[in-house]
């Protein structure tokens, strides 16, 4: 009796149909899919991104040249060279970073006594040529310059938790 | 002479007129397949080319047709380029006797279904011999597996069909419709409900779609017969395999749910509007419908192994549709359904 | 010439040369394509005689079935086609002998009738279906014949399973039936028991 019911049951495809419900549901389910380019998700201000120096107010610099984010730094990405400049204050003359060699850690950033290197929250870059991964100090410091409004938002709003 | 150029001149414009919403519709085909399979994965499908992603079968096509056509060092040349016409050829030519209307079909013979059932079971050969034909040991062994599965299913597949030939008592596909005129519960899905499973199902198998697809099983055999297809090659594989899959759920339309007729025609209130006129937009409804199930299916169901697919076929199919088939020839001595 | 003639004569060439290869190339599955052809195209010629079951009915059994299981086993075969031709002069005079025989027995059957041309069956009148002809002939006149050739059939079908299935109790095979039947608690314990850490 049993194996007839059993027999039975199974001819009506009960579980095939249980199956199909499930991929019913799922298929008139909202998606989370965002639009990529059109629809992005939202960026923490802890988002570490391109590097950037940034300057003081007056348009100083304010990297020091102290190397603690070359030391710090875990992929030896950073290079720099540092000279006294006429008011003799210690200045970069070469403040290299290798974008390929960088894991974005943010250790440099941390480890910057004047808050001059930091990671911006810039996610979408792109270099053409494989010599274009390095990015020197005038093009830091461009950087920094552009999206100082940003930095600086993103370092006030986070500015409690350091 | 001229008045036979000139048939023979319309019938190749007949034959292009079928041939052209095919092949638009196998385009679309893939892109409905990318959808439904993308939303009931939780994701959006195409939607980068055109608007709403409706662009997207052109761009694959152009996209295939640019690809290089390789041919396998020690390849049997020859067989290897004529195997995707071979599949294409039958998936195409199986379309002139299918009525979109009562008088909307090319060839309205006496044995139409016969006519599928041979053209559709010659479609085989393409993979088989596309299998062989590579060089290749996972070609090979996807080819015979395409062989072996078709030709059991075709079995069970034709039974099923022998159903419907009893209660229609025709074996022309427009007699078969008229013979299910009435309402929705005259069609013959009812009175063969556990054909028209085992017809559809059998479809399934026949076109070698998941959860029946042993004989591209990626995890096992790489893509099976197509494995060294490319560019255009793979491209006109492609066409027959969903030409085959329309044309399939064309024919569960036909001959189980009434083809053009409307379901309502007959039935009191909706019957009288205008619902209740049969022509070729019921049709094509019902068949995008089973198109559908198709792609259901394959977002659905894990693949079968092979040997359980050889149970299936040979010791479920094959005894449900000799019983039904007694059961079906009650109902026509009795005369409960059409006869 | 009207272009039924031209489908006829182009249709028996390729029959006739497609046939001719079955028995000449070397390659076994070319030998089967080549079949597969030659039925194909008398098909086609059986549907200029507008018997388009009997037409059908040959593709759907000979060419969808019955070839793709002679291809799918020639594939697997590994065919040695030296060792096959090894004997080709010892058997020649069997052959010949065979060949003359069949040629004289052709001979005979066509000097007998004639060679007189037979006309194209006159084009039948309207709702006139080959299909039921066919079937009204078999269920009626031929109804013995037809229903003692498909007892002979049958009988075949058994007997050749009979022949070749054999028991192997030492094969594993999982039955599904079983499979589905299996319930959760048949399978799984759930048991409560201190961890091991905690009595020291």
């Amino acid at each position: 009796m049993q194996s007839i019911t059993r027999y039975l049951r199974s001819l009506m495809l009960l579980e095939l149909f249980r199956g199909m419900a499930v991929t019913w549901r799922f298929g008139v389910a909202p998606k989370a899919t965002l639009n990529y380019p059109e629809e992005k998700t939202p960026k923490s201000p802890r988002y570490r991104g391109l590097h950037a120096l940034r300057r003081y107010p007056n348009g100083e610099e304010r990297c020091i040249a102290c190397k603690l984010c070359e030391a710090v730094c875990p992929a030896l990405a950073i290079t720099i060279e540092s000279h006294n400049r006429e008011d003799n204050t210690r200045r970069t003359t070469r403040y290299d970073i290798d974008l390929f060699k960088c894991i974005y850690c943010g250790f440099c950033e941390e480890s910057c006594p004047v808050d001059s290197i930091v990671l911006t929250d810039i996610g979408e870059y792109h270099m053409e040529n494989k010599s274009e991964k390095v990015v020197d100090k005038q093009q830091l410091l461009a950087i920094g310059d552009r999206f100082e409004e940003s930095i600086a938002a993103n370092r006030a709003q986070d500015a409690r938790y350091r | 002479m001229m008045d036979q150029l000139l048939t023979l001149l319309w019938t190749m414009a007949k034959i292009l007129m079928i041939i052209l919403p095919v092949t638009i519709g196998v385009a679309y085909y893939t892109y409905f397949e990318r959808k439904v399979l993308g939303y009931m994965h939780a994701r959006r499908g195409p939607n980068r080319i055109g608007p709403l992603g409706l662009l997207q079968p052109f761009a694959d096509v152009f996209k295939m047709l640019f690809k290089e056509l390789i041919v396998p060092t020690n390849a049997s040349k020859f067989l290897f380029l004529l195997a995707p016409l071979l599949s294409l050829g039958p998936a195409l030519a199986a379309w002139a006797v299918v009525p979109f209307d009562d008088w909307l079909v090319l060839a309205d013979i006496d044995a139409g279904l016969l006519m599928i059932l041979a053209l559709t079971s010659m479609g085989v050969y393409g993979i088989l011999l596309g299998g062989w034909a590579s060089n290749s040991k996972y070609a090979l062994l996807g080819g015979l597996r395409a062989a072996a599965q078709t030709v059991s299913y075709e079995i069970a597949m034709g039974f099923a069909l022998v159903g419907v030939i009893v209660l229609a008592g025709t074996l022309n596909l427009t007699a078969i419709v008229e013979a299910q005129s009435g309402n929705i519960f005259t069609w013959y899905w009812l009175p063969l409900l556990p054909l028209f499973v085992i017809y559809f199902v059998s479809g399934v198998a026949e076109t070698n779609r998941a959860p029946f697809d042993v004989a591209e099983g990626e995890s096992e055999i790489v893509a099976g017969f197509h494995v060294e297809y490319s560019g255009a090659g793979f491209a006109v594989f492609f066409l027959a395999e969903y030409a085959n899959m329309i044309l399939i759920s064309a024919l569960a339309s036909l001959l189980f749910m009434g083809g053009w007729l409307s379901p309502f025609a007959g039935i009191p209130v909706l019957g009288d509007t205008i619902l209740g006129e049969g022509g070729v937009h019921w049709f094509l409804l019902k068949t995008v419908v089973f198109c559908f199930l198709f792609l259901w299916f394959r977002a659905t169901f894990p693949r079968y192994r092979y040997d359980q697919i050889m149970r299936l076929g040979w010791k479920v199919f094959i005894p449900i549709t000799i019983v039904w088939i007694m059961v079906a020839g009650v109902f026509r001595v009795m005369g409960w359904f059409g006869g | 010439m009207p272009i039924i003639e031209i489908v006829f004569y182009l249709f028996s060439t390729v029959l006739v040369l497609s046939a001719l290869s079955v028995i000449t190339v070397g390659n076994p599955i070319h030998a089967v394509l080549f079949l597969i052809l030659s039925f194909f195209s008398a098909a086609c010629i059986w549907i200029l005689l507008q018997a388009e079951f009997l037409a059908i009915t040959l593709v759907l059994v000979y060419v969808g079935a019955v070839m793709v299981l002679f291809l799918f086993v020639v594939m697997m075969l590994d065919v040695n086609v030296t060792s096959v031709k090894e004997g080709f002069a010892r058997y020649l005079p069997a052959g010949v002998l065979v060949a003359l025989a069949m040629a004289v027995q052709l001979f005979l059957v066509i000097w007998t009738r004639g060679m007189e041309t037979v006309p194209l069956p006159a084009a039948e009148e309207e709702g006139y279906s080959h299909t039921s002809m066919i079937g009204e002939l078999l269920y009626t006149e031929y109804l013995y014949a037809f229903e003692i050739a498909a007892v002979l059939l049958l009988v075949a079908i058994i007997a050749a399973i009979s022949l070749t299935h054999r028991r192997r109790p030492e094969t594993k095979y999982q039955d599904p039936s079983r499979q589905v039947r299996v319930k959760r608690d048949e399978r799984l314990r759930v048991i409560k028991m201190k961890s091991e850490g905690e009595d020291a």
